[in-house]
This record gives structure tokens, C-alpha cells and sequence, in this order.
């Protein structure tokens, strides 16, 4: 567990064991558009999970690519076991893109299409010399074996393979030059499901054999629930909320957490939630909302929200929230007790509401008003 | 639609498929036995990439032939054999009675319309007029919850959620009974998806269309559906009512699928 | 090299039938080829023209008629034995100079095309690769040669050189290039923006090797097309050029500036114009053929490559 930084350590072993990875209050502008907005998050040193969970504009894939350099960051610092990351120049950052690696969400084109498995690999280990070269094509066995493949692939194209197999070979890659860091970009959302699930039994093997910390970016509650220790929630470049992942799916002090947690499907038929109806669309990165991003679709936006930017403090031990009203989040109250079940009659359009009434969607039910 | 009176199901449902083949060549790829969906009712299929549960929605458009494929079997909608209609008949059918919406909506509109427009020509080639075609997409816009406004844009200035209300709003505009939904929330947001879901059950409450559902997403299924056929390497291997199959399997494929969706740690 | 490390068979044994033994160039040709005949069909032409540059003075029937030769008996035969494809208007034999033409307009466009390659690819790349300021100053100047018509630049280019082949070639090449850069331009960034060049430059491959090893040879196909369909374009650019008067001039066995000579003479007299028309015809169809198969030779999606 760590402790975010410019913040009282939540827990003491936070204060002795510095971060692999800092992000302090990192910026990302793409025009006009604030991708990333003053984002804090820490990495520990492996093996530690911290995942990345947002909707489409979240600023999520941003912030992964930032810290591997590929974007360049408007404001703030990344620091890596205690280096300026974006001071990097020459053998230092030639350092550094051994020790951080990236695997990508789209297996079809993750690899080079005219080139055999064995030399894209090749590549990896060449590059930085992790091998003499006479032990390349044994180590790239090992790589491949490792990650779960016939070491035979190595003398196959990306397109004789299937895309869980592909996504293997992307982990291969990253993992050939031994990286300490890995920024994981969706990377079974693209897979079918038993694929993902291997996927991720193989990501967990390797976590815990290579001592690897990551940062999973996602969309899929379950997946961080199975690999990260702590979860940050997305919202249009902000942090809305972080902590423990359990914690964090449990008991959510932010009310956007909440409503993308009831929004996931259950197989379970006890476990679902009433869904929390979040109106209107995600806002206009280029044009955020004054105060609280999420003030528009919050159901318990109260005046002061519409001004004021809520800072990001701490709701509960080591789980740190980004709202005025985390404390009447996290009392239950407003969200599913006080307000009544409401459908909306489909013969009228959904006005866009201003107000913070909660609607709470329970389609059998017959119509009624709070 | 709420004018519409529901129609009774007959002794084998409003739409029938028994004993369907599809195939390539000598290469079969699909080849169910039964599957039955009744009125007002969604059934699920179930399945991952390559298991035809596509193909299927295609064989039921009949249009399994654009793609090469040729269909054995029977598919009847409310008694009519449709495998024996002519290419001009299906076209009736096919968005008057059975409307398909797809997974992703913004290569469904074409970019150079905007969307009322696609919409009304769609509504006029299914003979309404033009007054008649303008209010019944007003009406059906405010079934899916959207303002009528929104026909007045460009499919590039909606997003993604937008548009597949649109899409649903157009099959709801043809007064379709069937909709074929073939992964149509699988490129959304989780919230957006929610909400795509939750249209899907109220429209079915409301107008009792029924609704095939495919997706690769289990969890969606068990939300969504009354019925779950899953489907592998062109089989249905197991259905049944959702609640049943997924909590119990029988078939140890759907019984390895529902392990490999990842667990929420909840402590309660 | 880095890749014949790589390319032996890893010391574990490849299951059987499984596909990825190693496969020797030799096999990986003759597979192509196998698979595709048209390849074969044109690379054989190709040789032809080729053999036929070469040989031409030991070939071809009257060497001395490639030159300023006259037989004012012989003016304007008709194809016969003794003259296969017949005489000229000054009585020299066609098949003579056609195969001599085979020295000049296909090497004119061999030239051309390279020197075209040579400013466009590099040009293409760093505008697609590299983006930014960059990216916007080639393009502009690409854009000013694109404005006029591609013939009128030519023509006021070899206007301005001394009438030479030399001068036909640069002026047809100055006007060549910028296509291709637009064309090396739009596939390069296009492949840029890829996740696997992305995962290169997480992994820290130099520059070059993306340029390279990655950009390059996803890139480049299209082009590789593009300039199989040119060779024709460029032999005709020539002729026209040639025709005014710009270029090729009389004993050259040019196959254009035969056409442009022979066309006051088409009828009855039809030899003059068919047979160096045919010449230009096979040599842009075999080049196109070869450009096709090379692509496909090039394309690991080809299931002779396994």
C-alpha cells in the first residue's frame, strides 16, 4: 500500500518504502482538449497492481502512454525509482525503456505484420543487448514458453496466430528486456472471454515470478479486482477517486464510482445493484464544467459543487476521494434509500436535469414520481 | 406502438428456426436444431468469436447469401416459412417486421446524411408518407428517451450511445416485431451500455417486441435475458431460462464460460 | 544481421505439421512463382526486353539501321521476310530499331522512376514519420509542383535544358517526384501511428531501425505498384516530350519519337506506329505484372511465405 503524495501517509510502511513510480499532478493537453488534468498516482515496487478504470475520455490510455514518454505532458513530473522521467536524455532514457514497457489493447495490430514473432522479439533483446547474440534464439524460446506459447511461434507472422496468442507474444516482448514496470492498456478487453481469463491467470503468474508493478488501465471492474491491490477512478482527466480496490468497489465515497459500479453486468442474480442514472453525456473535454467535472450528472450535486473544485482527501483509511459529499456517499443515505424508484413515462423526452434528484431505474415497476 | 396489439404467440413461438445449416461450401458452420423466441420475450445467444452466432442473425435477415453462405432448415416468422421467400419479399420483411441493430453504430449511418433522413427514407420505402414518416420518428426518438432535435444532426455529431438509440428508434419506427440485436452494447461505456440495456427491457415491456440478443458478454445476457441459448463451434449447446443456465450449467462449456468472466471481489 | 539469428528453428524440436520450419529463399520463390504465374509471365518479359537491350548488335538484323542510315529503295516496306516488321519512312528496319528502342525508353524510365523513388521515398517518410514543421514544408513545396500540370512542367523544364535524353530524363523526373511523396507520405504516417511502431518506441529501437525496418517496408508497397503502373506512363511522357521535339531526336531508336515520326504515315503504312506502340505496350504490361507479383512476394498474409 502507498501513500499518494502531497498527502498525510495513510499507511506508516507507505513512509519507508518510496514509490517505483510517482505521478505527480501530471498534465496532458492534446489542443484545447485537458486529457490528463493534474493527476497524482503512485506505484510500489512490485509485485504491486494499481489500476486505471474510466469511460471513453477518462484520460486513462493517456495517462499510460505519458509514462512511457510516447505523449509529451503539459505539467507536473514522472518519476521513476527517484529519476525525473521527463528529464531523460540519451542512456538514461535508453535505461528507462527497459525498465517501463507497454502492452497494447488491440492484439491485430500490436505486432509488426512483416515480421516473424521470433524477430520482433529479437528486436527487443538486440536493442538493449539483454542476451549475447548467440543466446537470442534460446532466450526467445524461454520468452515465448514463459508467456504460455510454443516456442515454435518464434518462425510464424503475427497473422498465423490468434489474437490471444498475438497479446501473449506483445507480453513477451515487454517482458524480453526485464522491465520492473509494465503499463497494461486494456489488454484482454479486446479478447473472447476464456482468453481473457487466461490471460489474466498469465499476467498474475508473472506478477508474482517477476516481482512486476503495474499500472492496468481498464474498463472492467473484474479485472481490477483480480490484479490490483489499488484502483484510481477516471473521470474526464481527474482522479475522482483511490484506494484499496476492495474498499474502492465496496464502499465507493464518490458518487461516479458508485453509478459505474451499479452499472456493471451481474451474473449473479443477488449481486446486482439498481443502476444509478447518471443524465445527460459525458461533458466536452475541451469545455469542461465549472467546479466538480461531474457536477452535470451528478445526482447529489449541490450548489457548492457547481464552483468549487473538489480537492482530492481522504474518505476512509488509505481511500481518497475527490467530493463534497463523499461522507454522505459513503452514509448510503441519498443514493438508494432516499429516493423513490422513477421511470421515466417513454412518452416524454428526459429533461436534462439541473437538479440533484437521484433516478434510480427499476424498469418492472410500474410508473411513479418521487 | 403501444397500438399495436401483442400477437399470440402459436405453438411454436413467434419466430421458429428447426433444424438450420448454414454453410460454406462443404463446411458447415452453423447447425442448430431449435431455437424459439415468443412474443415480447429476449433470447440470448451466447458465444465467443467463430462460435456462428452471427452468421445466424444473417441466415435470419436472409441475407446469408451476400456473404456466401448457404442455408438449409426452416425459419418461420408468425407461420411464414421465410427460407422460400424471394430476395423482394425478405426486403418487406426485413426492417418492417425484423429490424437488426449492430455493434457499432457509427459505420451503420452513413456519415454524408443526417440521421432524420436516413431514418424517413427508411420509414417511405416501408410505405408511410412523408408527414406520417417525420412524426413516427419524432414519436420513436422519444420511446428511446432521446429529443427529436437530435434527427437533425449529423451521425459524426452523436455519440456512440446516441446513435444506437437511433438505430433502435428506427426499428421501433417500422413498427418491427423482432429485433435482431447483434452485440450492440459491446463498443459502449459500461454506464452508457447500462443504459442501452435497460431501453432494450422497457421497450419490450411496452411494445412486446422481441428481442434476439447476441453477445459474447454473459453477464449482459444474464441481465438482459429471459431465455440463453450459448452457442459453440456453430452448436447451441446448451439453453434454457438465463437464470437456469447461468446459475446451474448443465454443458461444461457454459459452465467453463461463466468461470472465466473475472470475479468482483465484494465482501459482502 | 539481426534476423538470421533468429531465423533458425529454436533448439526445441517443431512438432510435426506444424507450420514454421524454416523455408529456403530458393523454396520461398519458386512457390511464389508457382502460385503466381503472372509473376513469372512478366518477369520473363521483362528478361526479354532486358536481353534484347543487351543484345541488340548481335541480335538484331541490320544493326546499322539503329543509327542515321537511309535506303531510299527499301522506304516504307511492308512486314515480309525479309524485314519482319517492316521499313521506315528513310528505309530502316523496324525490328532493328525496336529492339535498340529496348536501350532507351524503358531505361529512360527505369531512371526516371529511381530518381523519383530516391527524393520521394525519403521525402514521404520523414513527412509521414516525423510530422510536425517538417512534415508541412515538404508537403508545401510538393504542393507547388503538384499545381501545374505535370506535361506543361516538363515541357518548360526541357525547354529550358539543351535538347538530350539527360535533360528528358530530369525534367520528366522533376515532375515525377511529388507523387510519390504524397503517396510514401499518406502510408507512413498512416503506419506511424500503429501500436507495434508505438511498442518500438517504448522499447527504445533507434529511429532508424523504425524508419527502416518498420515504416519502410509496411509502407512501401503501394509504391512498389504505383511505379510498376508508372513505367508506362513515363515511356509515353517521354514520347510526347520526344514528339515536340524536347527529347529523343531523329537516329535515336526511340520507341516514342518512332510512333511520333510513323503517325504521318499511319495509313496506310501501319507498321511504322504498331510495332514500337506494341513494344511500350509489353513493357508497361510486364512491369505491371512484376509489380503485382512482387507484392504479393512481399505480403506474408501469402500463404506460400509458410
Amino acid at each position: 500500500m502507498t501513500s499518494a503524495p502531497d498527502a498525510v501517509p495513510a499507511a506508516p510502511a507507505a513512509a519507508v518504502a518510496p514509490p517505483l513510480l510517482r505521478i505527480s499532478d501530471l498534465s496532458v493537453r492534446f489542443g484545447p482538449v485537458h486529457a490528463v488534468n493534474q493527476v497524482s498516482l503512485d506505484v510500489a515496487a512490485g509485485p504491486f497492481g494499481l489500476g486505471l478504470i474510466g469511460e471513453s475520455g477518462s484520460g486513462k490510455t493517456t495517462i499510460g502512454r505519458a509514462v512511457l514518454r510516447l505523449v509529451r505532458s503539459s505539467g507536473g513530473s514522472i518519476t521513476f525509482a527517484g529519476q525525473d522521467v521527463g528529464s531523460l536524455r540519451g542512456a538514461a532514457l535508453q535505461a528507462y525503456r527497459r525498465d517501463a514497457q507497454i502492452v497494447f489493447q488491440n492484439p491485430d495490430n500490436t505486432l509488426d505484420p512483416r515480421m516473424l514473432i521470433g524477430s520482433t522479439i529479437a528486436e527487443a533483446l538486440n536493442t538493449h543487448h539483454v542476451v549475447p547474440r548467440h543466446d537470442v534464439p534460446g532466450r526467445i524460446a524461454e520468452l515465448l514458453t514463459e508467456a504460455g506459447l510454443d516456442p515454435a511461434f518464434a518462425e510464424r507472422y503475427p497473422h498465423q496466430l490468434s489474437g490471444g496468442q498475438r497479446q501473449r507474444v506483445a507480453i513477451a516482448r515487454a517482458l524480453s528486456v526485464q522491465p520492473r514496470l509494465l503499463v497494461l492498456d486494456e489488454p484482454t478487453s479486446a479478447l473472447d472471454v476464456r482468453t481473457q481469463a487466461h490471460m489474466l491467470k498469465l499476467i498474475a503468474r508473472l506478477r508474482a515470478e517477476r516481482e512486476l508493478s503495474y499500472l492496468l488501465i481498464t474498463h472492467n471492474f473484474g479485472v481490477v479486482s483480480e490484479l490490483c491491490e489499488q484502483t484510481a477512478v477516471l473521470y474526464l482527466g481527474k482522479v475522482a477517486e483511490i484506494g484499496a480496490t476492495e474498499v474502492l468497489l465496496n464502499s465507493p465515497a464518490h458518487p461516479y464510482t458508485h453509478a459505474l459500479r451499479s452499472a456493471v453486468p451481474e451474473i449473479d442474480v443477488a449481486s446486482r445493484r439498481s443502476r444509478i442514472v447518471l443524465p445527460g453525456d459525458a461533458p466536452d473535454a475541451a469545455n469542461p464544467p465549472s467546479g466538480c467535472v461531474f457536477h452535470p450528472r451528478c445526482p447529489l450535486a449541490v450548489d457548492r459543487c457547481r464552483t468549487e473544485v473538489p480537492e482530492l482527501r481522504e474518505a476512509t483509511h488509505a481511500h481518497r476521494v475527490a467530493c463534497h459529499r463523499a461522507e454522505d456517499v459513503l452514509a448510503g443515505a441519498a443514493m438508494s434509500t432516499h429516493h423513490r424508484i422513477h421511470k421515466t413515462p417513454p412518452s416524454t423526452i428526459t429533461p436534462m436535469p439541473a437538479t440533484s434528484s437521484t433516478q434510480i431505474a427499476a424498469p418492472q415497476t410500474p410508473p411513479q414520481t418521487a | 406502438m403501444t397500438e399495436t396489439p401483442p400477437t399470440p404467440n402459436g405453438p411454436s413461438g413467434r419466430l421458429a428456426i428447426t433444424s438450420l445449416d448454414i454453410s460454406f461450401g462443404r463446411r458447415k458452420v452453423v447447425s442448430i436444431d431449435e431455437l424459439r423466441l415468443d412474443h415480447a420475450e429476449i433470447v440470448g445467444i451466447a458465444g465467443e468469436s467463430g462460435s456462428g452466432k452471427s452468421m445466424t442473425t444473417l441466415a435470419i435477415l436472409g441475407l446469408a447469401s451476400t456473404v456466401g453462405a448457404t442455408v438449409s432448415g426452416s425459419i418461420v416468422l408468425d407461420g411464414q416459412e421465410l427460407t422460400a421467400l424471394s430476395q423482394d419479399d425478405l426486403r418487406e420483411i426485413r426492417g418492417r417486421r425484423i429490424a437488426a441493430i449492430f455493434q457499432s453504430p457509427s459505420t451503420a449511418f452513413s456519415p454524408v446524411y443526417k440521421v432524420g433522413a436516413i431514418v424517413t427514407k427508411a420509414l417511405r420505402l416501408h410505405g408511410a408518407t412523408k408527414s406520417e414518416a417525420a412524426d413516427r420518428a419524432a414519436e420513436a426518438m422519444r420511446q428511446v428517451l432521446l429529443a427529436p432535435d437530435l434527427l437533425r444532426r449529423y451521425p459524426s455529431q452523436l455519440s456512440g450511445g446516441q446513435l444506437q438509440r437511433v438505430a433502435i428508434a428506427l426499428a421501433l419506427a417500422l413498427r418491427a416485431e423482432i429485433l435482431l440485436a447483434d452485440e450492440p452494447t459491446s463498443a459502449l461505456d459500461v454506464t452508457v451500455q447500462a443504459e442501452v440495456l435497460d431501453l432494450l427491457r422497457d421497450l419490450r415491456d411496452v411494445t412486446g417486441m422481441s428481442i434476439l440478443f447476441i453477445s459474447h458478454d454473459l453477464a449482459v445476457v444474464a441481465e438482459l435475458c429471459d431465455r440463453v441459448a450459448v452457442m459453440r463451434n456453430g452448436v447451441i449447446v446448451e439453453q434454457g431460462p438465463a437464470s437456469q443456465v447461468l446459475s446451474s450449467p448443465a454443458d461444461p462449456y457454459t459452465a467453463e464460460l461463466l468461470d472465466s468472466v473475472p470475479k468482483l471481489a465484494t465482501t459482502k | 544481421m539481426t534476423e538470421s539469428a533468429v531465423t533458425q528453428p529454436p533448439q526445441a524440436a517443431v512438432p510435426a505439421g506444424t507450420p514454421g520450419g524454416r523455408v529456403s529463399r530458393r523454396e520461398v520463390t519458386w512457390r511464389a512463382l508457382k502460385a503466381n504465374p503472372l509473376l513469372a509471365v512478366g518477369g520473363a518479359l521483362v528478361l526479354l526486353i532486358v536481353l534484347a537491350a543487351i543484345f541488340a548488335p548481335l541480335i538484331a538484323p541490320l544493326p546499322g539501321d539503329a543509327g542515321a542510315a537511309t535506303h531510299p529503295f527499301s522506304v516504307l516496306k511492308a512486314p515480309s521476310g525479309a524485314h519482319l516488321f517492316g521499313t521506315d519512312q528513310v528505309g530502316r528496319d523496324i525490328l532493328t530499331r525496336v529492339m535498340y528502342g529496348a536501350r532507351v525508353s524503358p531505361v529512360i524510365a527505369i531512371i526516371v522512376l529511381a530518381i523519383a523513388c530516391v527524393i520521394g521515398v525519403p521525402l514521404g517518410v520523414a513527412a509521414g514519420f516525423l510530422g510536425g514543421w517538417l512534415d508541412e514544408a515538404i508537403m508545401r513545396v510538393t504542393d507547388v509542383f503538384l499545381a501545374f500540370p505535370p506535361l506543361l512542367l516538363a515541357l518548360a523544364l526541357a525547354a529550358v535544358l539543351p535538347a538530350s535524353l539527360t535533360s528528358l530524363t530530369i525534367a520528366i523526373a522533376a515532375v515525377w517526384w511529388p507523387w510519390y511523396v504524397r503517396l510514401v507520405r499518406g502510408q507512413a504516417a498512416s503506419v506511424a501511428g500503429r501500436p507495434y511502431i508505438e511498442a518500438c518506441r517504448a522499447l527504445g529501437v533507434s529511429r532508424s531501425r523504425i524508419i527502416f525496418r518498420h515504416i519502410l517496408p509496411n509502407s512501401i508497397t503501394p509504391l512498389l505498384v504505383q511505379v510498376s503502373l508508372d513505367v508506362g506512363g513515363v515511356i509515353l511522357t517521354a514520347s510526347a516530350l520526344s514528339f515536340l521535339g524536347l527529347g529523343a531526336q531523329d537516329p535515336v531508336p526511340d520507341w516514342g519519337l518512332m510512333i511520333a515520326e510513323g503517325t504521318s504515315y499511319f495509313t496506310p503504312d501501319w507498321w511504322l506506329v504498331t510495332f514500337p506502340g506494341l513494344a511500350i505496350l509489353v513493357t508497361a504490361f510486364a512491369f505491371n505484372l512484376l509489380g503485382d507479383g512482387l507484392r504479393d512476394l512481399l505480403d506474408p498474409k501469402r500463404s506460400f511465405m509458410s
